[in-house]
């Protein structure tokens, strides 16, 4: 069984007894464990079911390369899956469930998946799942989704309880991992007066070292630590965070720092998770190596272990997976976990070491332990379900026969340790293949490359391959030395510290024990414990003519669960090289990508969620609006009220009442989102000129134009109406959606073609609020405000005629009004400041109610300017849409020798006669066409289709009329005025439009006039 | 005449920095050839300040001149002054090609003060806001979280950030949410 | 996660600070061009695999465009420069010489 040690433990404090749950039951921690150690105190050796198989899962590692033990931890609004026993600090109230089986965690149903198994190897969907194809959708999808995924989602009724947010910080030096070596890179690079940051996953700092023993400067590596951490703690230019992964390592020095704020404290006022968004100009990555599993059969029974991880449990957490231990061995290291059972009590009953010669010092030290070490011997199997009973034992070179079996319940097992990489390599620098120690190590000649076209990363300490202390520290101080001086400092010029530990012999690689197992053997050896790869489906890959180990991954799933391939990586692709019979390093490896461990959702969005998921861009009259019934509709961030409905009314009945209102009597419409840009200088005209289809520069002060922008390639981007303040300067009208687009274009061109013109632009959007009065009574409601207030602006028809603007007083508002009409009635726009268009809103509604005024929204806006054949931009245009389409012809100057577009709009194409054409369209029986129909006519296409001759482009009920009425495009439209087209629905109704002149109302314009 | 109101009238909040509108604040675009006698003696004579480098604010309370960009500067005056100081301007930047123009309403104006002010700015912005690299005077139009922002810190160590008016409402929001109880970094 | 240096008011802008405007130096092409002159300057660019010029905008600052010569494939800043001229400037030429001997980019090298 596995239990807590009466002694050991650094990390704990046995003072401080956690109560917490574990499917249910109620157990006891200390604080300072981690779920894991807690949970095997408790003697809870399985935590999980695999993914494909459900075979019985326990704890095998102790860190973030864990593939087994995952959980949903907390409830409600703060559940989540997936998450790691091994890396999840315990706290009091903890609730954790394992995952991944039905109906308990016991006994599960989706085992027997496990004695299908020789039916479901690798390739299995691809291969069953094709035929007949219409099972796919119908069975085996459903199927396959049921049983698929790890853990459960969360209830997507509740929101997340947390918040979380983002941090950007700058720094010359980034350490990642704060292990010894990352304690003395940061230290050295410190040193030098470069700003460091230094962060570490855990919640501790120290790294392995306190748990590996030896000395560094004759200090024991827990006091090395002490004294160091403090050092850097006085130091103002460091900054170190715990419980801070590197997440990910960008282009030109960008980093992420994944920091756990409050996963331990839960509840606590606070981000739950800070993600640092870091700029670095060196980057050094000390994030340590990790233990390889050896694969022999049974590799997968709970209770084997990484040999380094059942060391860390007992010097760390004062915790024996269990009381009988076998340790299987390719190097020395793993002596030092059976000298330190041995030392805690713990019946270590023998050393496997697959090697012939055996190990060094540490396996004399072992021995004079009394602890049996046999050279040359290996694992055959490993027995038991649910939990390691016995282990047979054989000869490394054999196939595994001449079997010996003992009775033990945990394993500790060692392949030897492979360097952490992915900081260096999630940007691009390369690996070398180190035979010596069978693991891949950052080439430094190959670092990834940064905006000076030098390597920004720094591998220090066994991230870089050495794993004895004396060579870690060494490298570690020379890597944080040439960390500083490449982020351009001087470090200063010291000693390394001395490390110490005891001399080791050579590892040996082993990538399968016995060394030419039987293929029953090979079918129980597993290599990514979390989706159920075994030696065995890699090697039918290759087989099967899988040479890329990007494609074995995909073909097998090796690698790609959530500890994407941690511990399984070098194992499968040795076993891939030896079935291909090809080096390790010709086959390499599989690309490392961000983010090391997964990171939560909540930190990657940050603030952005709720209320500030996005910007909302509101005018000075929203609240109004808010206030007053309007049905908001998003106008790129904008919101726009699209209707105000009264209590007791559908939005349909409101766009009816505000459309017949504004033509008979009066209508407000908050227009400030319009955009409004302000051109001046003296090449301003001649800027307008090339900017718009029109002529701009020959408009007068005092008066407005209509004007049309073009891209360069001829298509509609824009419209508006232009007014010309003085002989320098015009304010140009744009769409509520182009305003910074708009803006955006004209610095463009101004900044990067026409750069000797003098015109300066400024964006006045929101300085202003823009109100258009609007119907037969606009006139009215104006001059009675003048007449209350005293306001002296002349309204009257001569004093401001159709499609001019005045500045003055109108009431007690400083504004500009201009004549123009989007609707065909009478109308003025009146801007006045944004500090008090709420006031002049309410004013206009005040003194409106005697003329029966109403606000109305953007769908009255629109239906209004289709009865009169106004086009929209959005609308009527889709960016492949030619003024000459919409009948704008006259809207585009043929006096200009050049505007934007004017090319391109002679090409063949953009002439074609039988381009479509804007014309309005009538429904026969007076109801309303769908939006975005195509209207087909005589034939079919290449395809069989029906061949397409146009396409509605608005289309709206007219209450005015009382029928539908839409614009639409149309092949020849102008030529066929009368005729019927046929519109098929997605309703399967077919739809007959006449053609007819796009302007419905007021054909003659008589309103907008008087 | 009707009485003008800010964005927010206002609006405050006290979380691990105090975030706070401005209310009006008067603002005029200037643009032209910085280095020319004109301009520079329209904004200087509009504020009393100074010339600011690239990337600096010169300003005194509610007037000074903020480095927009090289041939850009925000003019702060009094809120109540800008039509006089406009008018003022336009006849000291006499035939100069330049443009002057309110832009005052089309801004809504913060203040971010408190200790940990300089954290809750990082939160939002990618900029370098430690000690030795953003200091009192010093600049930025850059972006916050999502929309489009201007900062720059004063003597005190408080920032003041201005945003368009139309998203003074996320920006305070935005603001909240960095501040929040418990959120203090303790970096800076 | 791109850093460029922003000739106009000297900050090395975080890239979401930026926004990309694809190749630099376009001649235009208005009327009077012929078809090939037009569908140059329209739809024709360079794609190479290494040194490139390309246009981007200060966007989230200061507002300015601005140049940027830089290697695609291993994301190398040679140098930015302003907006204002129809071609790298001299200095710019050196320093990409210096790094890639013997580039050409269109008609410069």
């Amino acid at each position: 069984m596995s239990t807590r040690l009466a002694k050991q433990g650094r990390l704990i404090d046995r003072s401080k007894q956690v109560t917490f749950t574990f499917n249910g039951t109620t157990m006891r921690g200390f604080e300072g464990d981690t779920l894991a150690s807690a949970l095997l105190a408790n003697d809870q050796m399985m935590m999980g079911r695999s993914f494909k198989y459900h075979r019985p899962r326990g704890v095998v590692a102790s860190g973030a390369e864990e593939p087994n033990a995952l959980v949903g931890l907390g409830e409600g609004a703060r559940f989540e899956p997936n998450q790691r026993a091994t890396t999840t600090e315990l706290f009091d109230g903890l609730k954790a469930a394992s995952q991944n089986h039905w109906p308990n965690l016991d006994f599960d149903i989706g085992a027997v998946n496990t004695y299908l198994s020789r039916f479901l190897p690798a390739g299995f969907y691809y291969k069953m799942f094709i035929h007949p194809a219409p099972f796919w959708k119908h069975v085996y999808e459903p199927i396959i989704r049921r049983s698929a995924g790890l853990g459960k989602a969360p209830d997507r009724e509740l929101v997340d309880a947390d918040t979380y947010e983002h941090f950007h910080v700058h720094t010359d030096v980034l350490v990642i991992g704060g292990g010894v070596a990352g304690l003395q890179a940061a230290k050295v690079a410190a040193s030098s007066g470069a700003r460091v940051l230094l962060i570490e996953q855990t919640a501790h700092w120290g790294g392995r070292a306190p748990v590996d023993g030896g000395t560094i400067d004759g200090l024991s590596p827990d006091e090395w630590v002490s004294r160091t951490l403090a050092e850097l703690e006085a130091m103002d230019n460091v900054t170190l965070r715990a419980r801070t992964m590197g997440a990910g390592v960008y282009d030109h020095g960008y980093a992420l720092g994944y920091e756990r704020v409050a996963d331990h404290t839960p509840g606590v006022p606070g981000p739950r998770h800070r993600l640092w968004r870091i700029r670095a100009k060196q980057i050094v990555s000390a994030t340590g190596a990790i233990e390889r599993p050896l694969s022999f059969a049974g590799n997968d029974v709970p209770g084997v272990m990484l040999a380094g991880a059942m060391r860390d449990y007992v010097v760390n957490w004062g915790v024996t997976p269990g009381q009988r231990v076998v340790v299987a061995t390719n190097n020395d290291d793993a002596y030092r976990t059976a000298i330190i059972l041995k030392q805690a009590g713990v019946d270590v009953l023998r050393i496997l070491d697959a090697r012939k010669e055996g190990g060094g010092a540490l396996a004399d030290e072992a021995r004079g332990l009394g602890i049996r070490v046999d050279p040359g011997k290996a694992i055959a199997k490993v027995k038991g379900g649910k939990r390691v009973k016995k282990i047979s034992i054989c000869n490394q070179d054999g196939v595994g026969g001449a079997r010996e079996e003992v009775e033990a319940d945990a394993v500790a097992m060692s392949g030897g340790w492979s360097p952490v990489v992915h900081m260096w390599s999630h940007c691009g620098g390369k690996l070398i293949w180190d035979r010596a120690n069978a693991h891949f190590r950052p080439d430094p000649d190959r670092p990834p490359l940064g905006a000076d076209g030098k390597g920004f990363v720094v591998a220090a300490g066994s991230a870089n391959g050495p794993l004895a202390l004396d060579q870690v520290m060494a490298d570690a101080d020379a890597a944080g030395k040439a960390a500083a001086k490449a982020a351009g400092f001087a470090a200063k010029r010291t000693k390394a510290p001395e490390g110490a530990a005891m001399a080791e012999n050579a590892m040996e690689a082993v990538w399968l024990m016995p060394a030419n197992a039987e293929v029953q053997l090979r079918m129980k050896s597993w290599l990514d414990f979390q989706n159920d790869v075994k030696v065995s489906d890699v090697q039918l890959a290759a087989r099967e003519g899988y040479e890329s180990v990007e494609h074995t991954k995909r073909y097998t799933t090796l690698g790609m669960a959530t500890d994407q391939g941690k511990l399984s990586n070098i194992n499968g692709l040795a076993i891939l090289a030896d079935a291909l019979n090809a080096d390790i390093p010709q086959v390499g490896t599989t690309t490392f990508r961000p983010p090391y461990t997964p990171i939560s959702m909540g930190a990657i969005g940050g603030e952005a969620r709720g209320e500030v998921f996005q910007p909302v861009r509101k005018t000075p009259i929203y609240d109004w609006s808010n206030a007053n019934g309007a049905d908001w509709e998003p106008v790129g961030q904008w919101r726009r009220p699209f209707a105000y409905v009264r209590p007791g009314e559908s939005v349909h009945d409101a766009v009816n009442r505000e459309v017949k209102n504004t033509r008979e009597n009066l209508g407000l419409l908050d227009a400030s989102t319009l955009g409004k840009l302000i051109v001046k200088g003296p090449d301003a005209g001649k800027f307008l000129d090339m900017l718009y289809t029109n002529m701009m520069s020959t408009l007068k002060p005092g008066k407005c134009r209509y004007g049309l922008m073009c891209s360069e390639n001829g298509f509609l981007i824009d419209d508006g109406v232009v007014a010309r303040i003085d002989e320098d300067t015009f304010l140009c009208h744009t769409t509520t959606g182009g305003a910074e687009r708009i803006h955006g274009h004209m610095e463009e061109w101004l900044q990067t073609e026409w750069w000797d013109w003098k015109v300066y632009v400024a964006n006045v959007t929101e300085q202003y609020a823009q109100i258009a009065v609007v119907g037969p009574k606009a006139r009215k409601v104006l001059e009675k405000l003048n007449a209350k207030a005293g306001g002296g602006m002349d309204l009257s028809a001569e004093a401001l005629p159709f499609m001019e603007w005045r500045d003055g007083r109108i009431g007690e508002f400083d504004a500009r009004a201009y004549r123009i009409s989007f609707s065909g009635e009478l109308s003025y726009e009146i801007a006045v400041p944004a500090s008090q268009g709420l006031a002049f809103w309410e004013a206009l509604v005040d003194a409106g109610k005697e003329f029966g005024v109403m606000p109305y929204g953007t769908e009255t806006l629109h239906i209004l300017r289709a009865e009169k054949g106004f086009i929209m931009i959005g609308d009527e245009t889709d960016g492949t849409v030619i003024p000459q389409d919409l009948g704008l012809g006259w809207a585009i100057s043929k006096k200009k020798d050049d505007y934007l577009g004017k090319r391109a709009q002679e090409r063949s194409h953009m002439a074609d006669r039988d381009r479509w054409k804007l014309v309005g369209l009538e429904t026969v029986d007076g109801s309303v066409l769908p939006d975005g129909a195509y209207a087909v006519g005589e034939g079919v296409n290449a395809n069989g289709q029906r061949n397409m001759i146009g396409r509605v482009t608005s289309t709206y009920y007219s209450a005015n009329l009382g029928r539908g009425i839409a614009m639409g495009l149309i092949q020849h439209g102008p030529d066929r005025m009368g005729e019927i087209v046929e519109f098929p629905g997605t309703d399967g109704k077919t739809y007959k439009a006449k053609i007819v002149d796009p302007v419905f109302y007021d054909k003659e314009g008589a309103k907008q006039n008087v | 005449m009707s009485k003008p109101v800010s964005a927010l009238m206002g609006a405050a909040y006290d979380g691990i920095v105090r975030v706070e509108e401005c209310g009006l604040q008067g603002m005029i675009t200037l643009r032209g050839d910085l280095a020319s006698k004109p301009v520079a003696a329209a904004a200087t004579g509009a504020t009393g300040q100074d010339m600011p480098g690239q990337r600096r604010a010169n300003v005194a309370g509610q007037s000074g001149l903020c480095w927009m960009s090289p041939d850009e500067l925000l003019v702060l005056v009094p809120h109540a002054e800008v039509g006089d100081k406009l008018a003022a301007m336009t006849k000291a930047l006499g035939n100069a090609h330049s443009l002057a123009v309110d832009v005052s309403d089309a801004r809504a104006m913060f203040r971010v003060s408190g200790a940990n002010a300089r954290e809750v700015m990082a939160k939002l912005a990618p900029v370098d806001f430690a000690p030795g690299a953003f200091g009192p005077g010093d600049f930025r139009r850059s972006r916050l979280a999502q929309v489009a922002g201007a900062f720059w810190m004063e003597e005190d160590g408080s920032f003041r950030i201005i945003c368009f008016r139309s998203v003074a409402d996320y920006v305070f929001k935005l603001l909240k949410v960095a501040a929040q109880p418990g959120s203090a970094v303790g970096v800076f | 996660m791109l850093i460029l240096h922003c000739p106009y008011c000297g900050v090395d802008a975080d890239e979401t600070e930026l926004a990309a405007g694809g190749e630099a130096h376009l001649k235009r092409f208005g009327p009077g061009s012929s078809d090939d002159e037009l569908h140059g300057y329209l739809f024709t660019r360079e794609n190479p695999k290494g040194v490139h010029l390309e246009r981007w905008r200060h966007a989230s600052g200061c507002g300015k465009w601005f140049h940027a010569a830089r290697c695609t494939a291993t994301l190398e800043v040679f140098g930015t420069y302003k907006a204002q001229v129809s071609g790298p400037p001299q200095e710019i030429r050196d320093a990409i010489s210096a790094k890639r001997p013997g580039w050409s980019w269109r008609e410069f090298s």
